[in-house]
């Protein structure tokens, strides 16, 4: 699987077919058991240290449920990577985070608390801070969850301007059909733990491959069984256990 | 046999899970140890740890005194020795009951909330998310919380102590009529700086260390689920509370004789 430098790449599949498990193998937060994962052309640190740290001042990550810190006021929870891998004085702090919050329309909820933000806006918030520091790759984990349309709307203009306007590497995992298609420039689909199809959005919405075509279609049977693996039905029914 | 293979199972468990909680406890140290520039991080985790259990152990402190100041009277005045009660508060509250029931207290007010933290922290992803912005959980969340526990606990026990003499005074001279010069005076011969004092000291500042430890580790290592959170909340409270009285068993007869 190849990420393309400054294109927004989405990876899809069906629930819990291990797509927020590769962006895990992206960050360095989980070990693969098998294969290598490199980022800009070097291996991913297998340990906890300075040199995986080091790679992942150049990664942000949008978690699906935003993880901002809920201790910290909207402005501190962007600020907070500043402050954590920079010597900057407050001034330029200040500026910076400002015009984070500006990109994201939530310059006038600096003061506001994490427990008061709607999702759309946590979520916004927690964008902010991800490209805080201006990393060159970006991960969103999920972003379109649970938004209502107006946020989901908000969400997908900021990925594609983003990525366009900073030069941003963006990897979005979604399972979301039609707003993944808005947003790719390339789609992965996964399944049963291996990449079941790869295309450009019109590629993958005519696919003749089984597998795909369920997917994209949203049909209920096909490769992926509606039933769960379990014993012969009138047997089960009839057993007295 | 199902049961040898399930006591082997929860043998290596357990095994398992104490070698965790020792590689965390390195981890804890060295993070404790990088957060000490930034001292404004376990200033923070000072208030919220220390201060906010104040009015507990305080409220503790004066019924206990109370009730030493009772059960001591009644017993002193049947040898006539009632000017000895403000020794017998006294020892007992520095060398045994401040340490002791302030840690349980503090088990159960700031180790329980310091877990559900964590936990809670883990459950939304917050600890992830700071790994991904580069920054080291062990110094930014644990070690801070590691060295505010450790300097909290002897202080709270001193506050008990403190005002636990004060309950076990009000008690002796308010009460029963005890020669308030007396209370003080064999108290001041009899408790030893270092014999009752520092070795009070010491083990508050044991039993800090061990809640703090195991609440940081039970939270950091909780289920990231409601029922996570809320079963290492229980165990943090119960392993600590056993843990305490455990150590003060052997720290005494160690300090006191007898081992």
């Amino acid at each position: 699987m190849i990420i393309p430098r400054g294109k927004v790449t989405v990876i899809m599949g069906p629930s819990g077919c291990g797509k927020s498990t590769l962006l895990g193998f992206f960050g360095g937060r989980l070990l693969p058991q098998k294969g290598s994962v490199k980022f800009d052309g070097q291996p991913v640190p297998r340990k906890r240290g300075v040199a995986l740290y080091k790679m992942r001042r150049n990664m942000g990550m949008l978690f699906q449920s935003s993880a901002l810190l809920t201790d910290l006021s909207v402005y501190e929870n962007v600020a907070f990577p500043l402050r954590e891998q920079t010597d900057l004085p407050e001034q330029i702090i200040r500026i910076l985070v400002l015009m984070k919050l500006e990109m994201v329309g939530l310059r006038g909820a600096r003061d506001m608390l994490p427990s008061s933000l709607s999702g759309g806006m946590a979520r916004r918030v927690a964008l902010a801070r991800a490209i805080v520091l201006d990393p060159a790759m970006i991960m969103y984990d999920e972003p379109f969850v649970g938004l209502d349309p107006i946020s989901m709307g908000v969400i997908l203009k900021l990925i594609r301007e983003l990525n366009d306007t900073l030069g941003l590497t963006s990897v979005v995992v979604t399972h979301d059909i039609h707003e993944g298609c808005a947003i790719a420039d390339y789609i992965y689909l996964l399944g049963g733990g291996k990449v079941t199809g790869h295309g450009t959005p019109d590629q993958m919405l005519n696919s003749d491959h089984a597998e795909v075509r369920q997917f994209m279609k949203g049909q209920p049977d096909g490769p992926v069984h509606f039933h769960y693996p379990a014993d012969e039905y009138l047997a089960d029914l009839g057993r007295v256990d | 046999m199902d049961w040898v293979a399930n006591l082997g199972q929860q043998v290596i468990r357990s095994v398992s899970r104490m070698g965790a909680a020792a590689l965390f406890f390195l981890q804890a140290v060295v993070g404790a140890v990088k957060c000490l520039p930034r001292f404004h991080l376990v200033i923070q985790q000072l208030y919220s740890i220390g201060v906010l259990t104040m009015l507990i152990i305080l409220v503790s402190g004066l019924f206990v005194g109370m009730v030493l100041g009772l059960q001591g009277y009644y017993q002193l005045v049947n040898f006539s020795a009632e000017s000895s009660l403000g020794l017998v508060v006294a020892l007992f509250l520095v060398r045994e009951l401040g340490p002791v029931l302030s840690a349980l207290l503090f088990a159960g007010r700031a180790g329980s909330a310091l877990t559900a933290e964590i936990g809670l922290m883990k459950a939304t992803e917050q600890i992830s998310a700071m790994e991904m912005m580069a920054v080291d959980p062990m110094q930014r969340v644990i070690g801070p919380r590691l060295i505010a526990g450790i300097i909290a606990m002897p202080l709270l026990a001193a506050m008990m102590s403190a005002v636990g003499v004060i309950g076990g005074y009000l008690i002796g001279h308010v009460q029963f009529g005890v020669d308030s010069g007396v209370y003080w005076s064999s108290m001041q011969s009899g408790v030893d700086l270092y014999d009752d004092i520092l070795n009070g000291v010491i083990k508050s500042v044991v039993f800090g260390f061990i809640v703090t430890w195991v609440a940081l580790f039970e939270g950091y290592n909780a289920t990231p689920t409601s029922e996570g959170v809320s079963r290492a909340t229980t165990r943090t409270v119960v392993t600590s509370s056993l843990a305490v009285l455990g150590v003060d068993f052997i720290l005494t007869a160690l300090m006191f004789g007898g081992l």
